[in-house]
């Protein structure tokens, strides 16, 4: 029987490997949207969990728009990549400094 | 099928804990193989274990989504920008120790603090370590998720498609480049096209024989 509690805990394992990949690939940027597509993944083990325990629908279809937001997220990521890599050659976070941020 | 039986329950647990283990192993791999396409296999493998648990957990409308959705689509258009951009991996590796150990220690420290919160503190009034109570058999995930979807959560769901459709549109117009000098088709000044434009005749006075 899966209970809450090992639900959560994966979930929190999960998050916490992909904030590690966020510090450890800071400079890739697809290695970056990556990492955030796990980071989401995390927050839907979360969602899923609460949903059967309560027994309400509501989590499930707010993993739904979840997955649907990502989708979009990772489309419009990878447009812009694209066509940063088009502009600079390169895919390196350091070489975006046009802002002086 | 429904998920009872004390014989299923041990079942359901051992899939539960070979899902989880795989699950983590690929999540390494995402954030550890030194080239991205290997990352992206990685995550397709971490992604068809998340629907493996998903479907342990009696979301399979969801666990489906994500096989389709993510393994089918959106990691598909990963694999084809990592494949189609020439990338320098080496400039992109260095530097890939220097905060490593920050990134393990906020992993492990975060580790410690969930499963902390989950397994002695608990949360108020909510009991934790209870199971999933199974569903009733001839229960149907996706029947019951339609009937909410379409009714109670139909404006958020059309909200949804206008956002998908903003996505396409902003991933087009943002890649989209023309290029001067290109020889290309315009179907349509081709066919507004008349005669008189294209043929010229002219009066060509004869010669005499000499």
């Amino acid at each position: 029987m899966i209970t809450v509690a090992d639900m959560l805990t994966l979930s929190g394992v999960l998050f916490a490997l992909a904030v590690a990949g966020i510090f450890l690939n800071r400079k890739n940027i697809i290695l970056l949207l990556m990492c955030v597509e796990l980071l989401l993944l995390s927050a839907n083990f979360n969602f899923i969990a609460f949903s059967r325990m309560l027994g309400d629908l509501t989590g499930q279809v707010f993993v739904f728009f979840v997955l649907t937001v990502a989708a979009a997220e990772s489309a419009i990521g990878l447009a812009i990549l694209v066509v940063l890599f088009r502009e600079r050659r390169s895919i390196n976070v350091e070489d975006l400094n046009t802002l002086k941020g | 099928m429904p998920l009872t039986g004390e014989a299923t329950a041990v079942l359901v647990e051992i899939l539960f804990y070979l899902f989880a283990t795989l699950l983590v192993a690929g999540a390494l791999g995402v954030i550890t193989a030194r080239n991205p396409v290997y990352s992206a296999l990685f995550l397709v493998f971490a992604f068809i274990n998340s629907a493996g648990i998903w479907l342990l957990a009696e979301a399979e409308f969801l666990a489906i989504v994500l096989v389709l959705v993510y393994v089918g689509a959106v990691m598909v258009l990963f694999l084809f920008v990592v494949m189609m951009l020439d990338i320098n991996l080496a400039e992109l590796r260095r530097g890939f120790t220097r905060f490593a150990w920050l990134g393990w220690l906020t992993a492990l420290a975060l580790i410690a603090e969930i499963t902390t919160v989950v397994w002695t503190r608990g949360m108020a009034g909510v009991d934790l370590s209870k199971g999933f109570v199974p569903e009733p058999a001839g229960f149907s995930n996706t029947r019951a998720l339609g009937q909410v979807i379409y009714t109670r959560y139909a404006y958020p769901f059309e909200l949804a498609a206008v956002l998908l459709v903003v996505a396409i549109v902003a991933a087009i117009a943002l890649t989209l480049r023309r290029r001067p000098g290109l020889k290309s088709q315009d179907i349509s000044l081709q066919v507004a096209v008349r005669a008189e434009d294209r043929v010229r005749l002219v009066k060509v006075a004869t010669e005499k024989r000499s």
